[in-house]
């Protein structure tokens, strides 16, 4: 062949791989979801389920509110005070119906809890009990609240993390949040932007592990250096320390953090808790901003040892801002959820979803990323997921929130967000180096996720469809029956933007099972205790969590879809104690009040 | 990204006359080989330290791709196995600056690179720094997954340092100092104009060049061999336009300013430089390197 031919065809492939960008990306358009206009009739048959937003309808008006830190912050301020808004989900009165818990993080604003009158309506008795008045100036402002009875009274007690002084009330019978913080042995200073409750010793009282951003040391509203930023953006180590707070008993906490080998300075944004090993005892892992994660397994309650390198999910480092896990696959391991920063062109990083690698488990248990393979890796600038059957089919879904900071449509930061980003330590420190946002958005009006499992490990967006719409800059999500009808439902909060509370209506022929379950050795929150249901010839294992997500905590019951006749065959239910618990099979469509064994 | 260091800047006396010192080993050393070395010692010290590879994987398919296609084109075009140092050197840059959460761009970013030495010619010459382009056209047609962000490396200074040393030391062995000398004060006195101009910190504007991804930019880029300009006052002027439209661009918020700069401008003065020996008959006929 001569050379003439051979060059022709040498320029054929050279625009060939020149189209290739194009041609995939028009392929993958093609894999678009049903239209957003379409009748809810069309999208309840073709994905189960469909959300109505009804939070003013509910009662709940609920616009969240920005600290207004130190001057010198000022022309970054909208980048700096860019989180706080955060939501849990409590039955606070254990009257049986879900409430909600939402932080504020303006000076003197107040915080809100939502009681569910069980008739479709909400009223805010947060100053009523005593948990509103949580910010008021000089006292820092609220980043968000885990719920756990940690005085094993029955009624779920309020532990507040702030950028500022962090708060434990304790819940007296449902009637009054009774603040106890001075005798409690807290930190009196931290700027956490993660908190959960876990029994990390299994000895039946819920210890407290808090999650530093800032160093503990900053004071935002005042300054004494404006050196106070991350010395890396994807290495940062100059973050706040971590708190592992073991619970005494006599209602005081005892720092066991650096005894037990944790001693990170990472800018932690989210934390989960879960017993991924089978062991019995929860393992932590910890997203972090500016870094890898971390993953910390915990040798027996004595000691913990961070493996993340080791098991595959610290090893390149992103912008790490939720944890969250589900059984995905419903093969009775843990997936982890971790979100992080993608912007079309500038930045893609991805979003992680661990998954247990096959043949791998116990102490050799490695993760892999499949979150590409899978479809949930690319959100946006990503804050809170959640996993939860939205549409009952007996796969695990995922609810994504998006957005930083949306300000002028037409102008954004992301150029000088990136010059600096790239900056040396010295320089990328300082927020007096940081150029000014000057009103620009950063990463702004991004829509939600809703990805939907079917069940073969890939998800498909269907947000829109499904009636999740809006475009403010998305925080915590939290996952509830609200209305007790067998149908999760969504509260979202956005960053100085309103509380969404998507209502969730289900396909009557997608059965569900819930459990509601009450410790007696174990602590009375069952927070640890994983409920292993086999149907149908599935499996799936889910936990009693003591927060995940971005800033959130979902219902503590446990809420399984089943699919089409459904046929259980027996529910498992492995309490913190070591006490194994056999349901043979529960009746469907109920949800079940389980106490552990005597 | 293609350093593809001649023959030209070795001693042939040095090489046919081995001396037993140390020093004459190192000047018989085919330097060719040094931006290769270099890069690779980059390469590890950022990954054992930082872990900043996306992945193993994919920086080793782009550089396997890099070199299949070098071999198998430069094998049926020129009719000899040809050096790959400069193919490795391309696909490990791609495999660097690439950052993308899919494979193929990595494939197709390393096969625009290496193609377009073959196919982008003029009077035999390349134009375009080979990953140069890669990287820019796929920045371009696939924004969606691909960037290039340059933050992967930490923000430290001691390996900065280091490769600033290391790297500096090599390029003056290949006399391409003066090349990345140029575009560094070229830099800092613009980032001064620029301050002057946004109102932005100054040490805002200089923080991108102590970044990592301008050493690579600076050390491989700016100084490749086969596809800057061939007088040394010629070489420095191009740098200096480089930084210059690289301003413009950064005027006007492009992330990605140094890349474009040098993809617009670079091509261009070479096709000037080649017109202008176009019109000398003693040197229009002279052969450039491939």
């Amino acid at each position: 062949m001569n050379r003439r031919i051979l060059g022709v065809m040498l320029g054929i492939l050279f625009v060939g791989l020149m189209a290739t960008p194009v041609v995939l990306n028009r392929v993958s358009a093609r894999h678009t979801p049903i239209a957003v206009d379409a009748p809810r009739d069309a999208v309840m048959a073709r994905y189960g389920f469909c959300f109505q937003e009804v939070a003013k309808a509910a009662g709940i008006e609920f616009t969240h509110q920005v600290p207004n830190l130190d001057p010198q912050l000022a022309p970054i301020m909208p980048m700096v005070a860019s989180m706080g808004a955060a939501v849990s989900i409590v039955d606070v009165d254990r009257d049986g119906w879900q409430d909600i818990y939402v932080a504020n993080s303006g000076e003197g604003s107040r915080n809100r809890l939502y009681r569910n009158r069980g008739d479709g309506s909400f009223e805010d008795v947060a100053a009523a009990m005593g948990g509103a008045d949580v910010n008021q100036v000089g006292t820092g402002v609220s980043m968000g609240a885990v719920w756990g009875d940690y005085d094993n009274d029955g009624y779920e007690d309020l532990f507040l993390y702030k950028w500022g002084r962090p708060e434990l009330f304790r819940n007296e019978q449902g009637r009054r949040l009774v603040r106890v913080t001075a005798d409690a042995g807290l930190p009196s200073w931290i700027n956490a932007n993660t908190a959960i409750w876990l029994d990390y010793d299994r000895d039946g009282r819920l210890d407290l592990f808090i999650g530093g951003y800032y160093a503990e040391h900053v004071n935002l509203w005042k300054l004494e250096t404006t050196r106070i930023m991350p010395d890396s953006f994807e290495y940062a180590k100059n973050g706040g320390r971590k708190y592992l707070l073991r619970n005494r008993g006599d209602g005081r906490f005892e720092d066991v953090t650096e005894k037990l080998g944790i001693t990170s300075r990472r800018w932690a944004l989210a934390a989960t808790a879960a017993d991924l090993r089978g062991t019995g005892y929860p393992d932590l892992f910890i997203a972090n901003d500016y870094g890898v994660s971390e993953l910390y397994f915990n040798d027996g309650g004595v000691r913990f040892r961070e493996v993340g390198k080791q098991s595959g999910v610290g090893f390149a480092p992103k912008s790490g801002m939720n944890a969250a896990v589900g059984d995905v696959f419903n093969q009775g391991q843990f997936s982890i959820y971790v979100t992080n920063i993608s912007e079309e062109g500038i930045l893609l990083q991805g979003n992680n979803l661990w998954v247990p690698k096959a043949g791998t488990s116990g102490e050799h248990l490695q993760y892999e990323n499949l979150a590409r393979e899978m479809g949930v890796e690319l959100g946006g600038w990503s804050f809170g997921a959640q996993f939860g059957d939205l549409n009952n089919d007996g796969s695990l879904d995922l609810f994504l929130t998006n957005g930083f900071v949306s300000a002028d449509r037409d102008k954004s930061y992301w150029y000088d967000f990136s010059k600096i980003a790239g900056g040396n330590t010295t320089i990328i420190s300082d927020a007096q180096n940081w150029p000014p946002m000057e009103g620009r958005s950063l990463s702004g009006f991004q829509q939600k996720r809703v990805w939907i499992n079917d069940g073969t490990g890939q998800f498909f967006d269907v947000a829109q469809a499904v009636g999740i719409t809006d475009t403010s800059d998305g925080r915590a999500v939290a996952l509830a029956d609200l209305w007790n009808r067998g149908a999760l439902d969504a509260v979202v909060v956005n960053q100085q933007g309103p509380l969404l509370l998507y209502k969730n209506t289900v396909v009557p022929d997608h059965a569900w099972i819930a459990f509601d379950l009450e410790g007696r050795d174990s602590n009375r929150s069952a927070i640890g205790a994983q409920v292993r249901l086999f149907w149908n010839g599935h499996e799936q294992v889910q936990e009693v969590s003591g927060g995940s997500g971005y800033g959130a905590q979902n219902q503590r019951r446990v809420h399984f879809g089943l699919g089409k006749e459904a046929h259980i065959e027996k529910a498992v239910i492995r309490w913190p104690s070591g006490k194994v618990q056999m349901l043979t099979a529960p009746q469907i469509g109920q949800i079940h009040q389980v106490k552990e064994p005597a | 990204m293609t350093p593809e260091l001649s023959a030209s800047t070795t001693s042939v006396s040095s090489m046919t006359t081995p001396s037993p010192s140390v020093w004459a080993h190192w000047r018989s050393f085919d330097k060719r080989y040094l931006a290769p070395m270099l890069i690779t010692c980059i390469l590890a010290a950022g990954q054992l330290s930082f872990g900043f590879l996306e992945s193993y994987s994919r920086t080793a398919l782009a550089i396997l791709i890099a070199l299949v296609i070098e071999v198998v084109v430069g094998r049926i075009f020129w009719g000899q196995w040809p050096n790959l140092a400069s193919a490795y050197v391309s696909g490990i840059s791609v495999g660097i600056l690439v950052r993308s959460p899919a494979f193929w761009p990595y494939a197709v970013c390393s096969a625009l690179s290496i193609i377009s030495k073959y196919v982008l010619r003029v009077k035999g010459r390349h134009l375009w720094n080979p990953s140069n382009f890669g990287i820019c056209v796929m920045l371009v047609l696939a924004p969606d997954v691909v960037a290039s962000l340059s933050i992967q490396w930490g923000n430290y200074l001691l390996p900065m340092i280091i490769v600033w040393i290391l790297g500096s030391f090599i390029i003056w062995q290949v006399k391409r100092f003066h090349i990345c000398a140029t575009y560094v004060v070229s830099f800092l006195l613009l980032a001064y104009v620029r301050s002057w101009i946004t109102g932005h910190p100054f040490l805002a504007e200089v923080a991108p060049i102590t970044g990592p991804m301008y050493q690579l930019f600076i050390f491989f880029m700016i100084t490749d061999p086969k596809t800057t300009v061939q007088t040394t006052w010629g070489q420095c002027a191009v740098v200096c336009l480089v930084a210059l439209v690289e301003m413009i661009l950064r005027l006007h918020e492009s992330v990605y300013a140094p890349l474009y700069a040098l993809f617009l401008v670079g091509p261009t003065a070479n096709l000037i430089e080649i017109w202008w020996h176009s019109r000398q008959p003693a040197t229009a006929s002279a052969p450039y390197p491939i």
